[in-house]
């Protein structure tokens, strides 16, 4: 018995790797459902964001610079006053970023010796503290957002604890202040932060502390002075983790915050519900906070590449 | 079968270039190789080489950039992998972790289209040669390195492949069960009367299995002989130097009488050198001598031997043999062996001056 | 026990920072899990144990609201899970076993990009989208918008795997004359099969948590669990959104847990074998 030879292939490149040359056609499901589904929208919100309000939803395909000057300028009921600073929405975007700065701060604050507390286990209990950690970012968003305002209620278990204690005598009030908004921010991101840095602390070969302890340095020297310059990359992806969908967040603003907590989430949200919006100014919103992250992440991928550059 | 051709593997002037013009590196360079039927051929040489790469351009994972492959006749460097007769022993076995052993090696026939039952008949029947019938429902995980690698052997013969392709089988196996295994793979080959060709970078296993070994290096083809041709005729430095351990020492020819040629070594003492030819006079060119070739005396004790004289340095104890590092009078320092069975190795002391005779026809002049 | 003076590894102080972290990460879920169970109809005090408010969901007045948003979430979030699956195999062959082609990194970008727009610009571009084109907002909006973003929660556990993966097992296979579709069928499926799970699981997860873009693009009728939780805590916190919300934290915690016992599996058999 023997294999028989199979007749010569008209084909003048055998595909020598497995999956040499089909690997183009493997990608384009995924190109054209992403591309399609999301790239091409993106644009059209661009071009949304040019054109001319429709005051019931929607658009008039009149090109206008309207939506971004309504964001900077207020010119008056009618649009005939000359033009001063509208500082409504420059006020809304930065007290966004001011939050979601503070979250990450919180965040890093309680991530970081979480993260490295639990990359310093034996393997098996790391497994089982790194699933505790993570179970919580799988559970629904809107669930743990709204658990948290019930837990942070004026009539909530926390104040009813907090009085039956005698700490305090009549309940704080925490929902719909920045302070609620904060914790909800704090709250739904925490596990971004420890997974980067969890990652990056399990790789670091702690010869390095050895070495540092060596040559006369003390604990918080070497943490200072060696561990976290080294581990920096994944502190710096935990802190974009955080901070870029906090900057962005619907939920924990819209639940636990009020009128004076706004943020660019929910001044979006509120363009396209119902008949109120405004298609093109929520357009521009959306683009302008698109543009920001963006910019985060050109930063990020920088960083990124030099940290690389900087192992080799 | 075709046997109008006695030649199992014709590989012409193969060529393999990886990547496009301004950074293309170029694996093999004009390599040629004829394989006959039935033969145990070893491709020997260094990592990155083009060892592997020529086997797995047989193989038909890489794409031939020039050149042709033929297979008892007929040209196979357009089939794809799936289509060549050909199989191989890959060098971490890749036995498919999810089956058992027998659905491994009845993984080729069942894909050959054979029907299940006559598959599993052939399998165990492959298994029962490499002595793993009891084996055959365990996962390939459960096996040890060494049943791992009989499995893949088995794997790759049950289709009655008309080439046999070991990629460096028996590197991830200890010592002993290394030297066990070598026996046993001449011994399948001759029994099954199959074409094996033998990818290795260990010269000791390619010397005691290969019937005949292409010893390569950056690309190109260096030697292709017998082991007994490559290791006592070496036709350049890098053969020379790659097969076994050998003293070198550069020179000059002096004169030329017949097929051979006196050089000048040491200090301007005369040397016969066994040469391949195309030599002339003034010539400059590297002797080679094998350390087992060579033996001390005592100076002036033998009169039948050379004038070159040095001085002993050190000794190398290595159990069977003893090592001696002798520089010679011109400061060039080379390598004796003498087998501890014999009392001579130790008599001499460091630092004391000792006579150096070369056996009849150990040097070896390489011109290039 | 003794104070480690030698174990450069030890910082006094992180353990705690540890217990607080998962303090605070789990004492809001688990406060709701237990008021869930209360008897009372007033949600701030405690009126015994019940399961009450569970057979509300199953039994009350909003039960019919709660069948219809629990079967289009399922549903959702399993076509979108396993379409999103299959076309995120067939992108981490491509890019990782594929012939190199300029343009990968932009490749990779683009299968991840949903993970770097903002949810909530997402939303807003889909939306758009869907209505310049004329295509009706619904449940099939829903459920083209649910594969985009579940494409790279996919996309990520199964390129982790394949990469894990020789190549020589593909070439064995094709060396022992299987096809390409037979080669990845029989070999390299079996191999990725871990990974492939896990990632159908994530995407099925992140379909069935998902509210901002289910938001935008679900338009009048169509409600899926969270819209309606959503909806419904807006006037306010009520006991039977606590059971509910009890439920699915029990159906998330399960199939995260199911993902983490596949891939520990899949760790132990038929890795790299170096």
């Amino acid at each position: 018995m023997s294999a028989p030879i199979a007749p010569l292939n008209a084909k003048k490149n055998p595909n020598a790797g497995v999956f040499d040359g089909i690997g183009l056609w493997l990608l384009s499901p995924s190109w054209i459902v992403i591309g399609v589904f999301l790239l091409l929208p993106v644009f059209m919100m661009l071009i949304f964001s040019f054109l001319t309000k429709e005051f019931r939803g929607g658009v008039i395909w009149e090109p206008t610079l309207a939506a971004y000057d309504q964001f900077l300028f207020d010119r008056g009921l009618f649009g005939d006053e000359p033009p001063t600073i509208e500082w409504t929405y420059i006020t809304i975007f930065a007290r966004s970023i001011w939050q979601a700065a503070l979250a990450t701060l919180f965040c890093l604050i309680i991530g970081f010796p979480t993260a490295y507390y639990i990359a310093t286990r034996s393997a098996r209990s790391r497994s089982v503290w790194l699933f505790l950690i993570t179970i919580p970012y799988w559970v629904n968003l809107l669930i743990r957002t709204v658990s948290m305002k019930f837990l942070i209620r004026d009539t909530g278990p926390l104040n009813q604890f907090l009085m039956s204690t005698g700490v305090i005598d009549s309940p704080i009030h925490i929902v719909n202040t920045n302070f609620a908004v904060q914790l909800g921010l704090f709250y739904s991101y925490l596990p971004f932060m420890v997974l980067p840095i969890y990652a990056a602390v399990e790789r670091y070969n702690f010869a390095l502390s050895e070495a540092a302890w060596d040559l006369y340095a003390d604990r918080w020297t070497t943490l200072r002075k060696i561990l976290i310059p080294v581990v920096k990359p994944g502190i710096i992806a935990g802190c974009i983790l955080v901070f870029v969908p906090s900057l962005g967040a619907f939920l924990a603003p819209d639940l636990l915050g009020g009128a004076k907590t706004f943020m660019i989430g929910s001044l979006i949200e509120e363009q396209f519900k119902g008949n109120a919006g405004n298609w093109p100014f929520g357009a521009a919103a959306s683009m302008i906070l698109l543009s920001m992250v963006l910019i985060v992440l050109m930063f990020y991928a920088r960083q990124q590449t030099r940290a690389q550059a900087g192992a080799r | 079968m075709t046997d109008s051709s006695p030649l199992a593997l014709e590989v012409s002037h193969a060529v393999k270039i990886y990547g496009a013009l301004p950074n293309a590196v170029k694996a093999l360079n004009d390599v040629s190789i004829d394989v006959a039927n039935n033969e145990f051929f070893t491709l020997l040489g260094p990592s990155g080489c083009g060892k592997t790469t020529l086997l797995r351009m047989i193989a038909g994972f890489e794409t031939i950039t020039e050149g042709s492959i033929r297979l008892f006749g007929e040209n196979i460097e357009n089939l794809p992998a799936n289509k060549r007769p050909v199989n191989t022993v890959f060098q971490q076995y890749a036995l498919f972790p999810h089956m058992t052993v027998l659905q491994n090696v009845a993984f080729g026939l069942t894909m050959l289209g054979k029907s299940d039952r006559e598959a599993n008949g052939i399998a165990t029947r492959m298994l029962d040669m490499v002595q793993l019938g009891e084996f055959s429902n365990r996962k390939p995980t459960q096996l040890s390195g060494g049943q791992q690698q009989r499995v893949a052997l088995a794997r790759a013969l049950a289709p009655s492949p008309k080439l046999l392709l070991l990629d460096e089988p028996l590197s991830a196996l200890d010592l002993k069960l290394r030297h066990a295994m070598r026996v046993e793979l001449k011994q399948i080959q001759e029994e099954l009367g199959i074409t094996f060709i033998f990818v290795t970078h260990d010269q000791e296993e390619a010397l005691t299995m290969s019937d005949r070994i292409a010893v390569m290096s950056n690309g190109e083809l260096q030697q292709i002989g017998t082991g007994r041709e490559i290791y006592e005729e070496p036709k350049n430095k890098f053969v020379a130097d790659f097969i076994g351990e050998t003293n070198l020492l550069t020179t000059q020819v002096e004169s030329i009488q017949g097929a051979n040629a006196v050089c000048v070594v040491g200090n301007h003492t005369p040397l016969e050198c066994a040469s391949a030819g195309g030599i002339s006079i003034g010539d400059t060119g590297i002797i080679s001598i094998r350390p087992e070739r060579i033996t001390l005396t005592k100076p002036g004790s033998d009169a039948t031997g050379s004038n070159l004289t040095g001085t002993v340095k050190r000794f190398i104890y290595l159990g069977t043999d003893t090592q001696c590092m002798v520089e010679l009078d011109d400061g060039t320092e080379i390598h004796v062996r003498v087998q501890n069975a014999h009392d001579s190795a130790t008599d001499f002391d460091v630092g004391e001056r000792a006579s150096i005779k070369i056996d009849q026809g150990a040097a070896r002049l390489l011109v290039n | 026990m003794a104070k480690n003076t030698t174990d450069v590894r030890r910082y006094p102080g992180f353990f705690s920072f540890t217990i607080l972290c998962l303090f605070l990460l789990y004492t809001p879920l688990i406060i709701v899990t237990i008021y869930s169970f209360n008897d009372s109809k007033s949600i701030t005090t405690w009126g015994g144990f019940s399961f009450r408010w569970y057979q509300d969901i199953f039994y009350g007045l909003e039960a019919a609201k709660f069948k219809t948003a629990a079967w289009n979430s399922i549903s959702i979030a399993l076509m979108a899970g396993i379409t999103a699956t299959v076309i995120a195999t067939s992108a981490a062959i491509g890019m990782i076993r594929g012939e190199p082609f300029k343009g990968k990194s932009l490749s990779f970008g683009l299968i991840n990009l949903p993970l770097m727009v903002p949810e909530i610009v997402s939303a807003v571009a889909t939306l758009i989208f869907f209505s310049a084109i004329g295509f009706t907002r619904g449940y099939m909006s829903i459920l083209l918008a649910h594969i985009v973003f579940c494409i790279p929660f996919a996309y990520l556990p199964i390129a982790a795997r394949l990469e894990g993966i020789e190549k020589s097992y593909e070439e064995a296979a094709i060396d022992l004359y299987a096809t390409r579709w037979k080669a990845f069928t029989k070999v390299l499926m079996p191999l990725m099969a871990p990974g492939i799970l896990s990632g159908f699981l994530l995407a099925f997860i992140i379909s069935l948590d998902d509210f901002i873009i289910t938001n935008f693009v679900k338009g009048a009728g169509v409600e899926t669990l969270p819209t309606a939780i959503f909806g419904s805590v807006k006037q306010g916190i009520k006991p039977n959104i606590m059971a509910l919300s009890t439920l699915m934290l029990l159906v998330s915690i399960f199939f995260v847990s199911l993902s983490y016992l596949i891939n520990k599996l899949g760790e132990r058999t038929g890795d790299k074998q170096s």
